[in-house]
């Protein structure tokens, strides 16, 4: 096993990690980590594909694991401000509690 | 596996992991968010092991620093429901290992390019500056507007509503 395939081996059990955060807790901070979680592990897969990849001289990995970055900040701002309106309205952030719109 | 040395390899894997590992099982929000300041330095331990050291550092400012700091006041900022039982919805963890499962399938079946020591150019500031200015500027642009976009979002989101 290579050092790219072990860095991409961690980065699917940091990103699995994160999924099932996601697909488990109740809570939507939670649910945040979890995504920040895949998306970290999105960026580790850049950056060695970039370290171990043809050209690594173009760049192209970094620069993009440095947009997702910056896109990942601006989205975690708007999630937790999201969180913080719903529970302004309904005292809770359980998501499960939130079903207002259930038939 | 010769660029990398086995041990670091393997000591920030296990922190890393056992960070997020932490942060997606802890009960306590606030244990669970100081364990993904955990497994946010060992991705930024990745990135420095990668040659990507401007990229850690930012991964340190932006998730430990900002992100990080970010989670902890909303969790002091809401809690009053904390505690409850049953905080797991069990059924999503048989979809988690099965997407562990398939995408461990498909590394193992792909034939990756194998990495070259020390081929990669260093990254360094100016290299990265002078790529960002010249092939990435209207990215750069892009994301320029759409920080601004989140920051606006953000404020009005939260803003006191008027009566």
């Amino acid at each position: 096993m290579g050092a790219l395939e072990a860095v991409i081996a961690v980065s699917i059990v940091l990103f699995s990690l994160g999924l099932m955060a996601v697909l488990t807790r109740r809570d939507a901070i939670f649910m945040l980590i979890g995504i920040e979680m895949m998306l970290a592990a999105g960026n580790l897969n850049l950056v060695a594909f970039w370290h171990y990849g043809p050209h690594p001289e173009q760049m192209t990995g970094a620069m993009m694991a440095i947009f997702a970055m910056a896109v990942a900040a601006g989205e975690t701002a708007v999630g937790l401000a999201l969180i913080l309106a719903v529970y302004r309205h309904r005292r809770s952030t359980q998501i499960d509690q939130l079903n207002t719109l259930k038939g | 596996m010769n660029l990398l040395s086995i041990l670091p390899f393997a000591v920030i894997a296990a922190i890393t992991l056992a960070g997020a590992l932490a942060a997606a099982a802890l009960p306590n929000l606030v244990h669970a968010a100081l364990s993904l300041v955990l497994a946010f330095l060992g991705v930024a331990a990745f990135f420095f092991l990668l040659g990507a050291e401007f990229i850690g550092l930012v991964q340190v400012i932006v998730y430990v620093g900002a992100v990080a700091v970010l989670i902890v006041f909303t969790i002091l900022l809401t809690r009053s429901d904390s505690g409850r039982p049953g905080y797991m919805n069990w059924g999503g963890v048989p979809v988690a290992l099965a997407v562990l499962a398939g995408l461990l399938w498909a590394l193992s079946r792909t034939a990756l390019p194998a990495g070259q020591a020390g081929a990669a150019a260093p990254l360094t500031v100016l290299g990265i500056g002078q790529t960002l200015m010249n092939q990435y500027v209207w990215p750069l642009q892009a994301v320029g507007v759409v920080l601004t976009a989140a920051l606006v979002g953000a404020v009005v989101l939260v803003m006191e509503e008027k009566r």
